[in-house]
């Protein structure tokens, strides 16, 4: 009776072992930041210290801004609601290690996307969600129009920690013009020195610029060349070793964006259930499975497009009505002239 | 048996502690940086470091490595902390001895230097300088020429660059001079022990330091000439001074704010030693017929040193690790170029910010060792 009973156990303690296994297994599908995010009821996300249309806080501490509406969009797939998200402002020397030490989740800063970025330091760049470059300004009552007019002994503020340290130096070397970088660990401070005449030209990318140009002292006073010099494709980062909410943020940026595509926005999301064109059902999870691979349910996608708006809205809202850059340019969607072209949902 | 575990049980427990603790902290960054692709290794340093730096004491630019740039940096830390050094302990012996003094106005004026400044956080302090300084100076074109050849404006001061003639003669008549200055101190100070006669060594020695150089320019062949910045339009409205030295405005404002906070604490250390010498000495001295001059060089100074020197070495530490607010205002120094820039681009988070810890380290280190070793010296030796 007593053998009986040792096999029993032992087999029960098998079953229960392979049981854990399994269903371990399957929350680590999930992925693991994933869960802490549920688990935490928000969605922490890194912004910068202060650039108007892509992450800024008003004086009540609310933050804006197409980097803010990318957070917000992973926090209304995964949590339902767009408003559960803690936003970190970072400097661009924190930033990274911000991510990869694990204080955030989703990087969501006007970084852009190079190579060294994405191999060497632990990180994944999901996608682009700004086609920017880099560019100059100068004080209008110095005559300069063109980037050919420099001339030797010219001083360039800047921030440190960035792409835009790397470019001037390439730019200034490439058209032989001996320069004096003046390097800020804070935008404030570059933007402050700037104005105040420390520096003849102020260079970062070009959004950056326009948004800056909002904070300056008498902004008419400057203008932004219009040469652009380097490639800036900003986009959200994520930590290495966690694929699945990689892809969430991924899919998150890309549903808000086909959204626009198929003319779905937080005003019609709930109609277009009904629509004819199967590709539009997908992305208000009136078809197909589309949430199930990221552990989500089916209208993840439509809380999205619901509670933040496809990206043509959030661009509107944040950098066209502020009167930063009015104009979209590539960021535009490809069927209308632009380069905002994301892989199908289905 | 029981007697040894007992001394040695706390002992061996603390250093099983350390290592334990040491051992967690490296295995937990291993793995995570293994878990997130992360390579550690300090090979970066001989890669080219493909970023320009403003203001460098070496010749750099971005096709030098990253182990330059490292450089760099550690030589502008190393210059703003010498001359924030070297004009905070001025200012700071004035006013102390300002503090000490008896007239109204003086005595007034040095408590309230001291209360004003040790009093503001020193980074509000850097902003000030710099800001409202760049905001005060006038653009190039606008500037006023001090002395004829000095401009000081919004993108620097601008000072004449010297350009020497047989520069080498010029500078082993300085060596010289300073030879001859220590062996005459020496033979002054023998003649003096053995004999108890005077000799007026500091005017001497004075002489010799400005007679010695001097003949080098009358027979030496030693030329010096200047080379005077000139005003370049650079556009309609942007001017720039070319030729001469140009200090940037970022160091001048860092250094100033430096001297000027850290001299604050220094002046209470050396108002702590003078008052730390009794009454009774200075009585003493003046009963025996020392001068004033006398009793100030022979009898308080070199016992108030003994109290004013370790306190002073403290801000001599504090002053250099301070420096490293630089980053607020983008002077180059170790903090904004090595663990600010080129940890960016490296993406080599612990490697960079364990050496730069390590280089302030070292600084603290020889400041201490340096000012222990001067402290041992005037120190009462028993004989």
């Amino acid at each position: 009776m007593f053998k009986y009973l040792k096999q029993l156990t032992s087999l029960a303690a098998m079953l229960a072992v392979l049981f854990t296994f399994t269903t371990e297994s399957m929350a680590a599908k999930k992925s693991k930041t994933l869960k802490n995010t549920q688990k935490k009821g928000f969605v922490r996300c890194g912004v910068s210290q202060g650039l108007p249309g892509f992450s800024n806080a008003d004086a009540a501490g609310n933050w804006t801004g197409i980097d803010v509406d990318v957070c917000r969009a992973v926090a209304a797939a995964v949590l339902g609601d767009a408003n559960k998200v803690k936003f970190t402002p970072l400097s661009a020397k924190e930033r990274f290690t911000a991510l990869t030490s694990g204080e955030i989740d989703i990087l969501s800063r006007n970084t852009t996307w190079t190579l060294s970025r994405d191999a060497d330091i632990g990180l994944t760049f999901v996608g682009v969600n700004f086609y920017d470059g880099q560019g100059f300004m100068v004080r209008k009552s110095s005559g300069i129009t063109s980037t050919s007019q420099f001339k030797n002994g010219i001083s360039a503020c800047t921030n440190i920690g960035t792409t835009t340290e790397l470019n001037m130096r390439d730019f200034f070397n490439s058209k032989g013009i001996k320069y004096e970088p003046v390097a800020f660990e804070k935008a404030d401070e570059v933007v402050a020195a700037y104005d105040a005449g420390r520096c003849d030209t102020y260079t970062t990318d070009k959004s950056g610029l326009a948004a800056q140009r909002t904070k300056m002292s008498n902004p008419d006073e400057h203008i932004v060349l219009p040469e652009t010099v380097s490639k800036e494709p900003l986009g959200p980062v994520v930590r290495q070793g966690d694929s699945v909410w990689e892809d969430i943020v991924r899919w998150s940026l890309n549903t808000m964006i086909e959204a626009e595509e198929y003319g779905i926005t937080s005003a019609n999301a709930d109609m277009m259930k009904t629509s004819d064109n199967p590709a539009i059902k997908r992305l208000v999870g009136a078809e197909g499975e589309m949430g199930a691979a990221f552990g989500l349910d089916n209208e993840w996608n439509l809380r999205i497009i619901k509670q933040v708006g496809n990206y043509g809205e959030s661009y509107k809202r944040n950098i066209a009505d502020t009167g930063i850059l009015p104009d979209r340019g590539p960021n535009e969607l490809w069927t209308k002239g632009g380069i905002l072209y994301v892989p199908p949902s289905r | 048996m029981n007697f040894k575990l007992k001394d040695i049980g706390p002992q061996l427990m603390t250093v099983i502690a350390v290592v334990l603790v040491f051992g967690f902290f490296t295995y937990n960054a291993q793995v995570n940086m293994e878990n997130r692709g992360i390579d550690f290794g300090y090979g970066f340093l001989s890669q080219e470091s493909s970023f320009d730096v403003q203001f460098s004491l070496i010749e750099y630019d971005g096709s030098h490595s990253y182990f330059r740039a490292y450089l760099v940096g550690l030589l502008n830390t190393i210059l703003v902390s010498v001359i924030g050094i070297f004009f905070a302990t001025i200012l700071g012996v004035i006013v102390g001895i300002a503090r000490l003094s008896s007239n109204y106005l003086i005595n007034k004026f040095a408590a309230f230097y001291v209360e004003f400044f040790r009093n503001i956080p020193l980074l509000l302090q850097i902003f000030f300088w710099y800001f409202a300084a760049l905001r005060a100076l006038p653009l190039p074109q606008d500037a006023e020429a001090m002395f004829g050849v000095a401009f000081l404006t919004i993108k620097g001061l601008f000072v004449p660059a010297f350009i020497w003639q047989n520069f080498n003669i010029f500078f082993y008549s300085i060596i010289a001079a300073i030879i001859a200055i220590i062996v005459i101190r020496y033979q002054a100070k023998k003649l003096q022990e053995t004999q108890g006669k005077q000799t007026p060594v500091l005017l001497i020695s004075i002489g010799l330091i400005l007679v010695l150089p001097l003949i080098s320019f009358l027979i030496g062949g030693v030329r010096l000439s200047f080379e005077v910045p000139v005003l370049k339009q650079l556009a309609t409205t942007s001017f720039i001074y070319e030729g001469g030295v140009s200090l940037p405005p970022e160091l001048i404002a860092l250094a100033l704010s430096l001297s000027l906070y850290t001299a604050t604490f220094i002046a209470e250390c050396v108002r702590a030693g003078i008052q730390g010498i009794g009454k009774g000495q200075k009585e003493a001295a003046a009963s025996i017929g020392l001068t004033p001059n006398q009793v100030l060089k022979l009898v308080v100074m070199p016992q108030a040193l003994r109290i004013i020197i370790p306190p002073t070495t403290n801000q001599y530490l504090n002053l250099t690790k301070n420096s490293s607010l630089a980053a607020a205002i983008a002077y180059p120094d170790l903090v904004l170029v090595f663990a600010g820039t080129a940890l960016m681009q490296t993406g080599k988070a612990i490697e960079i910010v364990s050496i730069t810890m390590f280089t302030y380290l070292s600084l603290s280190i020889a400041i201490s060792l340096f000012m222990n070793w001067y402290n041992n010296k005037i120190a009462i030796q028993e004989k």
